[in-house]
């Protein structure tokens, strides 16, 4: 235990290490865009957000059919603690984009595709995690990783049906054509880099977190079951 | 008893419980012909804008009262206790999941059927040339709309907030379906070719496919808790 404490001491200071790494690179290093101004630099937060929300919603697919597969309770504590965090970077994709859309696009939303499908995106884990809270204690693990498995299966098949919805219209905008100079080549993989060590970091203390509240939890029926027992003998 | 004769049992036993109550397709046939007048004031269609709004009118008229119905699924063997019957049938999860997806299927084609007539007569649309490409989409996407319905049914049936629950679990998952359906409706309905379709049924089909599969797999899990 004290061994992964110091593991997880260092990496967290990598981790903080990185992320001011990161604001280095996009306020000073990077250059300014020409045509779109300072709003650009949103765009480092963005991308790297909408890669990770992705891919934590990934992990909770595969930790779903593992757990369905191997009944094991981890694998159910990874789903969940995964798609509570994919959640939360599914919300900055979302906020960040109208952001730097007002100004581009003169719009804040647009019914493209890639938007429409990420707001589907996050609608189908904000349920997931809805689930997990209405759902009795025995079912909410199944239940779940049932969701979790439909929602992700679900992803690609919408995104066909709204790219078929959407050139049947004339699309208002088209295309994103953002041509990048190095320098903001190294800005996006160093906060790609820092984001993916903070939902790791992120995942790790969740995942700790939650096998804290199951002990607590065996510990608390433990005493009450000693509690019980006390009282019968007392009673007989 | 074969499979096939199982899963009859099982949906001729939903389909004289309501013969008897006739609450869920009264229910369901009242809400749609409520839905259709409610969005004959909200979107005032005139003859004008009337073609392009119809074919979105009546999928929310048939996913509204369609979710009435699945709501009741479940929910009604819940109520009446006989779910722990249903699930001591001598048969796989896949049966009762079958013969109630089929049921439901059966009460939904019903209330469109309903409500189809309705619009015939309140919007002045004649549907009976279309019938044929207008009744394969109505099939493909209440198959589908069904097929993710009854394993939320399922699902819901047992948690807290049950209906509420059951539409935020659906809705989500059924945009590609009501995005198919609603598209080829209007092209139907505008008199499009049947050519133009094709992608929109393909869609259909793939989701149809793609879900009753994932059902077969995972509904003995959600059943067996």
């Amino acid at each position: 235990m004290t061994h992964n404490r110091a593991f997880l001491k260092i990496f967290q200071f990598v981790t903080f290490f990185m992320m001011l790494l990161a604001l280095y690179a996009i306020f000073v290093y990077a250059p300014v865009e020409k045509s779109m101004g300072i709003v650009q630099k949103i765009f480092y937060l963005h991308v790297p957000s909408a890669f990770l929300a992705f891919f934590a919603f990934f992990i909770t697919f595969i930790a779903s059919i593992l757990y369905l597969y191997k009944r094991n309770h981890r694998w159910d504590m990874i789903a969940f603690s995964s798609a509570e965090i994919g959640v939360i970077f599914c919300t900055i994709v979302l906020i960040t984009g109208p952001i730097w859309a007002k100004p581009i696009w003169n719009v804040w939303w647009t019914w493209d595709p890639r938007l429409t499908t990420t707001l589907i995106l996050w609608f189908i884990y904000v349920v997931y995690l809805m689930l997990r809270r209405v759902a009795g204690e025995n079912q909410r693990s199944t239940f779940s990783a049932v969701f979790g498995i439909f929602g992700f299966i679900n992803v690609p098949i919408t995104f066909l049906a709204i790219r078929l919805w959407r050139t049947i219209h004339p699309l208002v905008i088209t295309g994103k054509g953002i041509s990048i100079s190095t320098p903001m080549t190294h800005t996006l993989i160093i906060a790609s880099v820092a984001f993916f060590l903070l939902f790791l970091l992120l995942l790790i203390n969740r995942i700790v977190l939650e096998k804290m509240r199951f002990k607590v939890e065996e510990i608390r029926a433990f005493i009450e079951d000693k509690i019980h027992l006390e009282h019968e003998k007392q009673g007989g | 008893m074969t499979f096939i004769q199982k899963v009859w049992a099982i949906v001729w036993k939903d389909i004289t419980s309501e013969l008897r109550t006739k609450e869920i397709l009264l229910s369901m046939c009242l809400f749609s012909f409520l839905v259709l007048i409610i969005f004959n004031f909200a979107l005032d269609t005139g003859l004008k804008n009337l073609r392009e709004n119809i074919s979105g009118i009546l999928w929310v008229a048939f996913i509204f009262s369609g979710l009435m119905g699945l709501g009741r699924s479940f929910g009604v063997e819940r109520d009446r206790g006989t779910l722990h019957g249903l699930l001591l049938c001598p048969i796989s999860p896949w049966g009762i999941y079958l013969g109630k997806m089929i049921g439901t299927f059966i009460f939904m084609v019903v209330m469109e059927i309903f409500t189809l007539s309705i619009v015939t007569v309140l919007y002045n649309i004649n549907v009976i040339p279309f019938l044929l490409p207008l009744g394969l989409i109505i099939f493909l996407g209440t198959l589908g709309f069904a097929t993710i319905g009854t394993i939320f049914s399922a699902m819901s049936a047992t948690t807290k907030a049950r209906d509420v629950m059951l539409s935020i679990l659906v809705f989500p998952i059924s945009v590609p379906m009501i995005i198919a359906s609603v598209k080829a409706t209007g092209i139907i309905l505008w008199g499009g070719a049947i050519q133009e379709i094709y992608s929109w049924l393909k869609i259909l089909i793939a989701f149809d496919l793609v879900f009753l599969l994932l059902a077969y797999l995972t509904f003995g899990f959600i059943i067996e808790e």
